[in-house]
């Protein structure tokens, strides 16, 4: 059928007397899950990275031809477990717009979606840096922000009842309202978080064995990073000020206040590993100050009264109408989209497509890694911070 | 520059057989592009200083149904300096019954993000594209057979031996 030879069939099959193919991976600490990446290598020295994956495909797509709208929201979760929040504010949101009810949403169900979402974007980099940490050697940083992560999941868990896949945002509205005193506890998070964060920051940012290790290594300079798709922290990194949340402005953010940090190359030059490490710190610390937002006015214009219904706007039937719809949001890893092809008749939509962020940032693997060593790769492996369950779907 | 101008510029660019269709019903509108001239379109956009659609978001390979006989793909392009957004569509009749897969311009040379996006495409949907430099399954193992998201794909009843249910 295909007749020319594939790139990888010429890569591998004659190889130079000094080169060998080295396996890495499917089950492999530092390949955080199930990702197979095959290396071409001269002694420590990565001539070519292939990575192969789908050993996590659970069919989204295929599932989704025989879903409505309300029941993908489980397995949107279920994409980038370490952001189901995310995932889910993203989805809904694309749907509300093409019901035309997203301007009608109360204001204090999009704070809360915001306040949740952030908290979760939170848990999320802190993953990011704990693994990275132990990727390259750190010990501490991972058990640190695990135990920080932990108050996270407690409280998400405490508001949706489950404690990674939460199915809390819905489809104009909420599952349920915040609980009673969760306002009270997130604020008694934020203000036991700042101090571990600064901890946090001196134990990583400024280590020299950190730097040495990340500073200069893995560079990807910004042509290549748009080229190849690269979106959220990746694209940060490389100096870029680039945040959807201020491009599209959707739900609540215009209202809000936080910048976008950007790589400088502080350490070695702009885009390489460290870059992106400290864009996701200095990301944590403007998440901190939405959420303390967020928590201003839920506690004071926003408050919660009795009456307040979540569930009051959630549509009876979830009919778009016939169109072709992609929907754009920012996730900790990026820009996720979702692509939906409705038909106007059913709740069961023709076809949703999901942009992954973390499968476009991985795809610029092979090109920044070309020529380093093995340990390096593994030093920029973590600083991409994939997730399998994204990649493939 | 909004969607009309673009459209005229393409018109300019190419003559007027660049454009099928023109689909402005729903909220997002798209452009039906002449599958032959897909590649030089995607690339006049990115490098156009007046688009410089220089992102592209996602590439999703569709299958219009059976009764349709119709294959497709739909670009979503975004441009970083000028914060727009872009639909682009191609479309090709095809007879699903003939050993040859439908087959449309790859766009990898224009953006390298192209590249996975298409070799998806091609895993899911059975899309071809002419040019793309690495076209192997990507999600699902090398030994698939058949194309899932099709809608005429009906799952096997086992892989090497396992039942599947």
């Amino acid at each position: 059928m295909l007749s020319a030879k594939t790139r990888y069939t010429q890569l591998t099959e004659h190889l130079e007397p000094e080169e060998m193919i080295i396996n890495m991976g499917p089950q492999h600490p530092s390949t955080h899950g199930v990702l197979r990446l095959e290396l071409i290598t001269d002694g420590e020295i990565v001539k070519e990275v292939i990575p192969h994956m789908g050993y996590l495909h659970r069919c989204f797509e295929k599932h989704c031809e025989s879903l409505s709208y309300q029941q993908i929201i489980p397995f949107v979760d279920r994409m980038d477990y370490l952001a189901s929040m995310n995932n889910d504010h993203a989805f809904v949101m694309g749907v509300e717009r093409m019901l035309g009810i997203d301007k009608d949403i109360p204001k204090r169900i999009e704070y809360i979606r915001v306040l949740v979402c952030e908290l979760n974007r939170i848990g999320s980099h802190l993953i990011a840096i704990g693994t990275y940490g132990i990727d390259i050697g750190a010990f501490t940083p991972f058990l640190w922000c695990f135990r920080d992560r932990e108050h996270i999941m407690n409280m998400l868990e405490w508001a949706s009842g489950s404690r990674m896949l939460y199915n809390y945002i819905w489809v104009g509205g909420l599952f349920y309202d915040l609980p009673v005193g969760f306002e009270e506890r997130c604020r008694e998070f934020i203000e036991y978080f700042k101090p571990k964060l600064k901890e946090l920051d001196g134990l990583l940012t400024d280590n020299q064995i950190f730097i040495n290790r990340t500073a200069g290594v893995g560079i990807l300079p910004l042509d290549v990073a748009i080229n190849y798709g690269c979106s959220g922290p990746m694209l940060r990194g490389s100096g870029l000020k680039w945040d959807l949340r201020r491009v599209d402005e959707y739900s609540v953010y215009p209202e809000l206040e936080f910048d976008i940090p950007v790589g400088k190359g502080e350490m070695g030059k702009a885009g390489d590993c460290w870059d992106r490490y400290k864009v996701r710190v200095d990301e944590i610390v403007e998440s901190v100050r939405i959420i303390e937002q967020c928590l201003e006015r839920l506690q004071k214009e926003l408050k919660r009264t009795p009456e307040f219904d979540p569930r009051a706007k959630l549509p009876k039937k979830i009919i778009p109408k016939e169109q072709d719809f992609y929907v754009r949001a920012e996730n900790p890893k990026g820009e996720l989209g979702y692509y939906f092809m409705t038909d106007g008749k059913t709740e069961i939509p023709k076809r949703v497509k999901a942009r992954a962020p973390s499968f476009n940032n991985l795809s610029v693997l092979p090109e920044i890694a070309r020529g380093v060593l093995i340990a390096d790769l593994v030093a920029i492996l973590g600083s991409i911070d994939i997730v399998l369950g994204e990649v493939d779907r | 520059m909004d969607f009309g101008e673009i459209k005229n510029l393409l018109l300019n660019k190419f003559g007027s057989g660049v454009l099928v269709e023109e689909q402005t019903t729903g909220l997002q509108h798209a452009l039906v592009i002449d599958p032959e001239q897909i590649a030089n379109v995607c690339l006049e956009l990115r490098d156009n200083e007046q688009t410089y659609f220089d992102f592209l978001s996602c590439l999703t390979g569709v299958d219009y149904g059976v009764e349709e006989k119709k294959f497709g793909v739909v670009y979503h392009l975004a441009s970083i300096p000028f914060k727009s957004q872009l639909t682009l569509k191609v479309m090709k009749e095809h007879d699903r019954t003939s050993d040859i897969l439908p087959s449309f311009q790859s766009v990898c040379e224009v953006w390298r993000t192209a590249e996975w996006h298409e070799r998806e495409a091609f895993d899911l949907t059975g899309i071809s594209f002419e040019g793309n430099p690495d076209l192997r399954r990507i999600l699902l193992p090398d030994d698939w057979e058949g194309y899932p998201l099709r809608k005429d794909y009906v799952a096997a009843e086992e892989y090497k031996g396992i039942k599947i249910n």
